[in-house]
């Protein structure tokens, strides 16, 4: 049967059609099952009992008691020093976001813009990293930035004042960055890949400038592309726990080594879970963003 | 929504039923000197035994051990709780001892299976955490202090925490400083700067006491290169910093395979600090607990209790040990300290309600 015989034999039959549209459901249903299942039992759950563990009480000796339900938990994030140490987090994912972007889309451009050939050795270049393990790549961070490493020996041989990059927020930021930056170019690149370049011919046969056509005609139709982008780098970047542990010396407590000190060191608990649920809702806000501003363009 | 609240209220029922549930109880009573119940499962710190003194209990018992290590006691407490492997002894320092018996997680020693406890040190038997040594027995002591790279800073300095806390000393060692990422032992070091102890900090509710510690770390701050609880020792030894606050023995373990080991050395500052103790004890949950007792006898063996520090050199709370511990180490004033140094070290007590207030103020310090 023809889609078009299939059509007709429904409009004629009403009858079939539920009966059709009840066995896609169906079929729908247990090809998502796994998915559904997984993202249950290792997202929703968790997130449950996180969610639950955040109104418990903590003993004096930082047992997580599940009794006395309160919200002690949620008032002790309006602390000064929370405050300061998600704000802290907020624009160093900010900046790791702003820094990625500017230095991506040119470069994203430059693959799309190349000879099909070219352009697929350039992405293999792009995910060479991924072969490696990110905290080895990270330790080695430690290294160059270190005060044996090329950085140093290079301001050393060149008579300069010693430059002190390990364990401050700089090296942070770069590790961010270092670690992030492909998970900006490869969604800029599929998006700047799919450009109609002859919207943008036909912007510059209206004699609009370079600069203006881009502004106006490859900006617009590239975005999608730049919040997928911003979102994969700025939510873990919010988050990140590794990079600055390793590269920042524990010094300017960030949001991830924060949380952490909390299940570990100061055993509060509901505290923690607390915390993870501020980041998680930045994470949803974020993803609203993107649901709103992605159902524009459809 | 009504139906997510009953989902949630399942949750939290599951939860609690699983917080609640109670093993049936573990006794050492019915065990005695030298008895045996199964292999046993042994959870103690990274680089604490003499790997020959597993294999001479194996040999003497007839039986094996599994032998787990952790890096902190919050780690060991989680596994302990969590409840994942069962564990027939563990090893925790002197406040996690009182924090698993007030949330009941170790069982009451029975004395008569450990004969040896006769061989303690008088110092080791009346400890602030356990005083009645009911549940717990000393396995190994020592001090936080300050490591210092002498061929970079020179000989000469006052041995005091004013190498981390003096501006006019420590200045000079502008990000050339590593202090403890710990908030019990950074605010204890800077406590005893001010002159405090933390018991009496703890005993008089002093929060003053705590504000001016944390105005010591919050200005020492600048200076500090990193906090770091883990790799202090090495860190001073390939110079990524000259001066590093750390615990004893991880000190000698990073010295002894440095290079430029006659350089560096460990130093327990005037003001004095924390002196810890690592304890043996049976978890609730153990499986062996009366092959767990027979290893504590056999740890607290004058022999055994000597061939443990010379391996790891750590001090020995076991007095019958002195006779077969190495002179260098029992004349070393790094390992036994002595004089104002040894009175001024103190135990860290439970901290209690004040335990957040001292983490905050250490976080605060760093931000």
């Amino acid at each position: 049967m023809t889609s078009e015989q299939r059509t007709a034999a429904l409009i004629a039959e009403p009858g079939l059609e539920a009966a059709a549209t009840a066995a896609d459901r169906k079929r729908g249903l247990l090809l998502a099952l796994p998915a559904y299942v997984y993202l249950l039992l290792f997202f929703v759950l968790p997130f449950l009992i996180v969610f639950v563990y955040s109104f418990a009480t903590r003993s004096a000796t930082g047992a997580t008691r599940l009794s006395d339900w309160n919200l002690l938990a949620y008032q002790k994030l309006f602390d000064s020093l929370v405050v300061q140490i998600v704000w802290r987090s907020f624009w160093i994912a900010s900046l790791t976001t702003i820094i990625c972007l500017v230095m991506a889309y040119p470069f994203a451009y430059y693959i799309a813009t190349r000879r099909p050939a070219v352009r697929n050795v350039l992405l293999v270049l792009v995910m060479i990293p991924f072969w490696s393990n990110f905290l080895i790549r990270t330790y080695a961070w430690r290294f160059i930035l270190g005060t044996d490493g090329p950085i140093a020996t290079l301001t050393d041989a060149l008579g300069m004042e010693p430059v002190r990059l390990l364990f401050t927020n700089a090296a942070v930021m770069i590790g961010l960055v270092y670690g992030f930056l492909p998970f900006m170019v490869l969604p800029l690149y599929a998006a700047i890949e799919r450009l109609d370049w002859s919207l943008v011919e036909a912007a510059r046969d209206l004699y609009a400038s370079g600069w203006s056509a881009f502004r106006k005609v490859t900006l617009p139709l590239t975005r999608s592309g730049i919040i997928a982008g911003s979102l994969l780098v700025f939510v873990p970047s919010f988050g990140a726990y590794v990079t600055p542990a390793i590269l920042g010396g524990s010094k300017d407590l960030l949001l991830g080594s924060y949380i952490v000190t909390q299940f570990q060191q100061a055993r509060n608990w509901p505290f923690g879970s607390a915390l993870s649920i501020v980041v998680m809702v930045f994470m949803l806000a974020a993803l609203m963003i993107r649901a709103r501003t992605g159902a524009e363009e459809v | 929504m009504k139906r997510w609240l009953g989902v949630l209220v399942a949750l939290m029922l599951v939860a609690a039923a699983c917080g609640g549930s109670e093993e049936a109880a573990v006794s050492t009573s019915d065990c005695g000197p030298g008895d045996t119940d199964g292999d046993l499962s042994f959870y103690n710190w990274a680089e604490y035994i003499d790997p020959d003194l597993i294999d001479a209990f194996e040999a003497e018992y007839g039986i094996s051990v599994e032998y787990t290590e952790y890096e902190s006691n919050e780690e060991m407490l989680a596994q302990v709780e969590a409840g994942a492997a069962v564990y027939d002894l563990v090893v925790p320092s002197d406040y996690m001892v009182d924090t698993m018996i007030q949330e009941d997680l170790l069982v009451k020693l029975n004395k008569d299976a450990i004969p040896n406890l006769g061989n303690l040190d008088d110092a080791f038997t009346n400890l602030p955490f356990d005083e009645a040594g009911d549940f717990s027995v000393p396995y190994q002591w020592g001090t936080t202090g300050i490591g210092v790279n002498v061929g970079a800073i020179g000989e000469g300095f006052d041995p005091s925490w004013a190498l981390l806390f003096d501006a006019d000393v420590a200045d000079q060692y502008q990000g050339r400083i590593s202090l403890l990422d710990d908030p019990l032992e950074a605010m204890v070091a800077a406590l005893h700067y001010a002159g405090y102890t933390l018991e009496e900090v703890i005993a008089d509710n002093n929060l003053d006491a705590i504000a001016e510690a944390e105005a010591i770390l919050a200005e020492a701050n600048a200076r500090v290169a990193k906090y770091d609880s883990v790799n202090f020792g090495d860190d001073l030894v390939t110079g990524e910093v000259d001066i590093a606050h750390g615990w004893s023995g991880g000190f000698f373990a990073s010295f002894a395979e440095a290079d430029n080991a006659d350089e560096l050395v460990y130093i327990i500052p005037k003001e004095g600090g924390v002196r810890w103790v690592d304890n043996m004890a049976i978890p609730v949950t153990a499986e062996h607990p009366c092959s767990a007792s027979t290893m504590i006898n056999f740890i607290l063996d004058a022999e055994n209790g000597a061939t443990l520090t010379n391996w790891n050199y750590y001090g020995s709370p076991n007095e019958a040990s002195e006779a077969f511990i190495l002179p260098e180490i029992l004349e070393d004033e790094a390992i036994y300290p002595s004089g104002d140094a040894l009175e001024n070290l103190e135990f860290i007590p439970q901290v209690g309600e004040l335990g957040l207030e001292l983490q905050d103020a250490f976080t605060r310090s760093k931000s």
